[in-house]
């Protein structure tokens, strides 16, 4: 096949390419430049659009000995990863910016072009294994990434390559080292790629303003100011600022963010559990559900798994908890699960409580 | 593999590599006053001697450079200094808009760090700057404020020659130093440095056949810019640092017999070139053919493709084995819309999807029979991609 590999700068997604390579395939890989000016997003060694980036990229191409360019995926990953996540916060949900570039950028905008270029299929260093369409879980259960790929459509999927999805980071390293990658021992990339400094919530001040409103608990009571309900997380608990403490004295949570009155309310811990979660814009990787089913379900990125039950409701999918989960933030993705296979995701948009 | 990217680098000739692998063998800093020294010396002297008479200069206006960048940012920079110097009010400066980044970036560094006013010539759509505007930006004062005019000798993107003469005349009419960058030109088309009239004048080695690493600017009796390297005062105290021998040996042969055969090769170069050009736009009947289709680079082809993306294009022709360039400035990796195109009035998408295709003294039919066949296919299939 004629694959085509991004390639980061990083050490997974060099050695995916040299794997794919030396599996046969006629392997070209691809530097996505995510910024015009390299130097507005991260600086530094960790993110995944540096000039340093790039020149590993490219160093890495050389030594397994495939060409390599550069593509300019500035505006691409502009209006749909970076607007999209500010404009997510602004609506009171809390996206992950990493499902969102696999699904617009890597498996769309990247994906479309090297299939209009001739190019059979996008390889890339997730851990995650994928044969006949099937997606499971990679075998390093701390690097497992098919919770960010579980958004990516059947068709999209269909043109993927996950090589290391049945490898441990460990031995990643390893092999890198054996096939002469210098990358080998680069620092993981974390953290938000887009947010130079890691400080999510001046990004988003800088781009959405100050807007100062109440904090309140359960019973409306105001207990302090928020400058922007976007700078909040449902289950966050560090930087509410709030200058008294509870009645009771314990710590208080972020339960919900309301941006239609700029409302953030805060309450306990056993406030923040759900067990009633619905979906919406469901992806299937396995056929559709058509009643309901017994599985898993994963919240968040590395997050726990929840047994649960899952029912097509609509256009929406309804997904009751065996236990409560806590801090289940709208806006991340709800990936559903067979033992570690996929079996589709959707976007949390209601969580309900448990009543108290 | 087919080789059309000569502007970039063309291949050494066999006389210059064995004129620069004698040297490497032997000992000698050509400062030095012993034997050794003197043997070193004669050979960087008689090269000077070869060079100087290929272009129409005298051997001690030829000042030894680490190659074309340097030898800019020489002239630019050091003129500028020397002129605002003997007169502080002297800061003006007039450079072509479509100069290489090597005059380029040097001209805006000294507008953002030296104080300098930079006022860019403008060219119209075929890429040619007008000495009539030139003669109006310098103005009824008599240009008295201007440090330096600096405008290339042909463009290294679109080819497009420019009436060098005219401007050199121009310059001295008003005793304004004039420079201008031959890298290109001199690799293709017959360069007088004492018939241009100019005061300064960029050549680099690569291009012409001779070594990496190696250049010259060609100094007038009289024009004395400032160093930008000190150290131990070699070449006329303007460029400091050990002469390097071995490359300046390997470019005197080259130059000599790049020199020998410039008329000829000019001509057999344009005849392989049009008939790129007329075969590309058989294959694809809307392609544009970017620069001035008579003051033109003799080995240059540069060509917009409606509707696809230059990167693209590259790689897809990469694949087929056949190496040219986006002719557009590659800066962080991220191909920007060129420069050039964009002062000659192209919008950013004719700029985006262009390619130059750059032939040299190894090119042969079979390089322009291999583009004919692959051009059509790849151009398809880039339009498939689109811009996006």
């Amino acid at each position: 096949m004629r694959v085509l590999a991004a390639m980061s700068g990083g050490v997974d997604s060099a050695v995916a390419a040299a794997r794919a390579a030396e599996a046969g395939h006629e392997v070209t890989g691809v530097h996505m430049a995510l910024s015009s000016n390299p130097q507005s997003y991260r600086t530094g060694a960790r993110g995944c659009c540096t000039l340093e980036d790039s020149r590993d990229a490219r160093r890495a191409a050389d030594v397994i000995g495939i060409p390599f360019y550069v593509w300019d995926l500035a505006e691409r990953f502009d209006r749909d990863v970076v607007a999209d996540f500010v404009a997510e916060y602004a609506a009171g949900r809390t996206p992950n910016p990493c499902l969102r570039c696999n699904e617009k950028i890597k498996f769309a905008a990247l994906l479309d072009r090297a299939l209009a270029l001739g190019f059979d299929a996008v390889c890339t260093g997730h851990y995650a294994r994928l044969e006949d369409g099937v997606l499971r879980r990679g075998v390093d259960e701390g690097k497992d990434q098919s919770y960010v790929l579980a958004v990516c459509t059947p068709e999209q999927l269909a043109h993927a390559m996950f090589p290391l999805g049945d490898t441990t980071k460990a031995d990643i390293r390893r092999e890198a080292e054996r096939r002469g990658l210098r990358v080998a021992d680069k620092p993981d990339s974390h953290d938000i790629c887009f947010i130079s400094d890691g400080d999510t919530r001046a990004f988003l001040a800088e781009r959405l303003g100050t807007a100062p409103g109440p904090i309140v608990d359960t019973s409306g009571e105001v207990v302090g100011e928020h400058q922007g309900a976007y700078a909040y997380t449902v289950g966050q608990r560090k930087g509410l600022r709030i200058g008294h403490p509870a009645p009771d004295g314990r710590p208080r949570y972020v339960l919900d963010i309301s941006p239609v009155d700029n409302t953030v309310t805060v309450g306990p811990r056993e406030a923040l559990d759900v067990d009633e979660i619905v979906g919406e814009r469901p992806v299937w990787l396995a056929p559709p559900l058509t009643g309901p089913r017994d599985c898993h379900v994963q919240l968040r990125a590395h997050g726990e798994v929840y047994e649960c039950t899952a029912e097509p409701d609509g256009d929406r999918v309804r997904i009751r908890l065996r236990r409560p989960a806590r801090g289940v933030a709208k806006g991340q993705a709800a990936v559903l699960y067979d033992g570690d296979r996929v079996i589709g995701s959707a976007t949390i948009a209601l969580t309900t409580r448990v009543p108290a | 593999m087919t080789y059309l990217d000569h502007a970039a680098t063309t291949p050494m000739l066999p006389e210059a590599v064995e004129a620069m692998t004698a040297e490497l063998g032997r000992l000698g800093n050509p400062s030095s006053l012993h034997a050794v020294g003197r043997r070193a010396r004669r050979i960087v002297e008689e090269s000077r001697e070869i060079i100087a008479g290929a272009f129409d200069a005298r051997p001690s206006e030829v000042i030894f450079t680490g190659g074309g960048t340097e030898a800019d940012n020489l002239a630019v920079k050091g003129i500028f200094w020397a002129r605002r110097a003997a007169d502080p009010a002297r800061v003006r400066v007039l450079a072509g808009a479509v100069e290489h980044h090597a005059v380029l970036d040097a001209v805006q560094w000294l507008a953002d760090h030296e104080g300098a006013q930079v006022e860019w010539i403008p060219v119209d759509g075929l890429g040619r700057v007008d000495p009539a505007a030139v003669r109006e930006m310098i103005g009824p004062g008599g240009g008295d404020d201007i440090a330096l005019i600096t405008v290339m000798w042909a463009n290294n993107e679109v080819g497009t020659v420019q009436p060098v003469a005219e401007l050199a005349a121009l310059a001295r009419e008003h005793g304004i130093p004039f420079h201008t960058d031959a890298v290109q030109a001199a690799a293709q088309l017959p360069v007088a440095f004492a018939g241009s009239g100019a005061h300064a004048l960029t050549l680099s080695g690569h291009k012409l056949g001779g070594p990496l690493g190696v250049g010259v600017l060609l100094l007038a009796k009289g024009t004395d810019p400032v160093p930008v390297l000190h150290g131990g005062g070699q070449e006329r105290d303007v460029r400091s640092g050990t002469l390097d021998t071995p490359a300046i040996a390997g470019l005197a042969a080259a130059v000599e017999i790049t020199a020998s055969r410039w008329e000829e090769q000019a001509r057999s170069l344009s005849a392989l070139r049009d008939e790129l050009i007329a075969r590309v736009m058989a294959a694809v009947p809307d392609a544009v053919l970017n620069g001035d289709p008579v003051h033109r680079l003799p080995g240059n082809a540069h060509l917009s493709f409606p509707g696809c993306e230059g990167d693209a294009l590259l790689m897809l022709l990469d694949a087929r084995g056949i190496e040219c360039s986006t002719g557009s400035a590659c800066s962080a990796g991220v191909a920007q819309p060129s420069h050039v195109l964009l002062a000659m009035g192209a919008g950013p998408e004719r700029a985006r999807g262009s390619l130059r295709f750059s032939l040299g003294h190894t090119s042969t039919e079979a390089d322009v029979a291999a583009l004919a066949e692959a051009i059509g296919p790849v151009v398809e299939r880039a339009r498939r991609a689109g811009l996006s």
